[in-house]
């Protein structure tokens, strides 16, 4: 019996070029383009908990036009890897990635998909250690998992890439004498 | 109105409600995308598209630009141009679908005596489009919601055209515009009224027809990850939605004529009326998408076959008996 490969084969990254490029039309594409991002119905551990928490109520990715979540990759434009992605899951990641159409986004959702996360241990043998190493990573959302406010930011940030403007209020970080006053 | 260039005024004036439907038709799939993602976010106690533009009015135009700016594939095993015929198959008959509704006293496209058989025969066609797009697609998710699509539009035909036939027998008319003017201003004037059964197995079956929830089966989700058209991307997924919200405006606006009293109202000119109830029957369906979960293929057959068939069946007879009497 012939050994298995469970070498990483990275995606295949030719896309169709579009045939013609208006310039000033191209910019007004790009914001529809990060106004209307459809990210996939595709979670791979917890924090598609965390994803779906995004989708409700409380955080509302509605808002921003990116609740329409696809279950067919060939009409999503963001990826969201949402969580461990192990030796097994990669060459489907893969595929669902090559799958979708230009233009597209990938964005790595918590530890596990950025590098590992608790599985980068020595002797680990199952675990992809990043996501970046089979396809092309946008925006890397860290935090274990991450709180929904993250995963929005994370969206804000590839709107930022796509049309090379922020279009939301940056939020404060909270000070040190704030986080004082609230713990009394 | 004098048509120029010697043109037929009957032609003319088709030629213009065909340029004037193709607006319509397009206005109303950007007004009805905004709608139902404000309704499932109220529905669902959040607030829905809010960002891009005041209370997110410039989302349905954002997506359209996106569709139209994505990459087109074509699946390798898939027949090239059956894949890429069915979109257009599906929109085609919308504009035949639009001819013969009355919005007004006057605003008919086309004023026929045969106007709801015409509206019949055309939908059925998009389930040949839908059962094309499945099959030629070579994708195991297409070719099944293709299967549900003809064994749900063959089940649900029959006790439509029934419970169409009733209203028809009463009037003795075919003609949408007759049947219109046979009903008074006020509620109580209207086919509801006499005829509550037929304008029940009506609705319910034009939810099934249109593949709304809770009868979207063809493209069930959680399921057939997107059912019929799993294999679409950008424009060719864009146009099988403009169609879906095209058929839902047809079905609507049937129901607002056989049953609801078409542009007949108090006050207002007649048009305005007519719209006002069709979006209210949008408005209905769109409440039931996002309260029901999708029922079960064989609870969706069941259910045409052994309830509204026969229920249809009966209340023909009663309204045939009723007429004669």
């Amino acid at each position: 019996m012939a050994e298995a490969d469970f070498s990483l084969k990275p995606a295949d990254l030719d896309q169709d070029q579009a045939p013609i490029r208006i310039d000033p039309l191209e910019k007004i594409f790009d914001v529809c383009r990060s106004m209307s991002l459809w990210p996939m119905t595709f979670g791979l551990a917890c924090c598609a908990i965390e994803m779906m928490a995004v989708g409700m109520a409380r955080f509302d990715l509605a808002r921003y036009g990116a609740e329409v979540f696809r279950p067919s990759p060939r009409q999503s434009d963001l990826m969201i890897v949402a969580g461990t992605v192990t030796k097994k899951m990669a060459p489907a990641v893969v595929r669902l990635y090559e799958q979708m159409p230009g233009p597209k986004w990938v964005m790595a959702l918590g530890n596990c998909s950025i590098s590992g996360g608790p599985f980068n241990y020595k002797g680990q043998y199952n675990v992809v250690e990043g996501v970046d190493r089979i396809i092309p990573v946008d925006v890397y959302v860290p935090g274990c998992p991450p709180r929904p406010e993250a995963l929005l930011e994370g969206l804000f940030m590839i709107q930022e890439k796509i049309t090379g403007k922020r279009w939301w209020p940056v939020a404060k970080p909270v000070g040190a004498a704030e986080v004082k006053r609230g713990a009394q | 109105m004098n048509p120029p260039f010697g043109i037929p005024p009957e032609l003319f004036t088709i030629l213009l409600a065909l340029g004037l439907l193709a607006g319509f038709v397009g206005l109303n799939g950007l007004v009805l995308v905004y709608l139902e993602r404000k309704v499932a976010g109220h529905i669902q106690r959040r607030p829905g598209p809010f960002e891009v533009g005041p209370h997110g009015i410039l989302q349905p135009l954002a997506d359209a630009l996106k569709l139209v700016g994505k990459q087109l594939i074509t699946p390798r095993g898939a027949d090239k141009w059956l894949f890429w015929t069915a979109p257009i198959i599906s929109f085609a008959p919308v504009f035949v679908l639009f001819l013969p509704i009355p919005f007004g006293p006057v605003l008919t496209a086309m004023e026929m005596d045969l106007g709801l058989l015409l509206i019949l025969a055309f939908a059925g066609i998009n389930v040949l489009a839908l059962c094309l797009a499945g099959w030629s697609s070579e994708n195991k998710w297409s070719l099944l919601g293709a299967a549900r699509a003809v064994a749900q539009s063959v089940a649900y035909e029959i006790p439509l055209l029934l419970a169409v036939l009733a209203i028809a027998f009463q009037f003795g008319s075919l003609n949408l515009s007759t049947i219109v003017s046979g009903q008074g201003a006020w509620p109580w004037q209207w086919n509801i009224m006499v005829q509550p059964v037929a304008f029940f197995i009506y609705f319910v079956c034009a939810l099934a027809e249109t593949n709304r929830a809770p009868f979207d089966l063809p493209e069930a989700e959680s399921e057939l990850t997107a059912g019929f058209h799993t294999e679409y991307s950008g424009m060719g997924f864009g146009i099988f939605f403009l169609a879906e919200y095209a058929n839902m405006i047809v079905v609507c606006a049937v129901a607002t004529a056989l049953f609801l009293g078409g542009w007949n109202g108090p006050a207002a000119p007649g048009v305005w009326w007519f719209l006002v109830k069709v979006y209210l029957l949008l408005l209905v369906m769109m409440w039931f998408r996002w309260t029901y979960p999708r029922v079960r293929f064989d609870q969706l057959l069941n259910l045409s076959w052994k309830w509204l068939l026969p229920l249809a069946l009966i209340n023909l007879l009663v309204t045939l008996v009723l007429v004669k009497i």
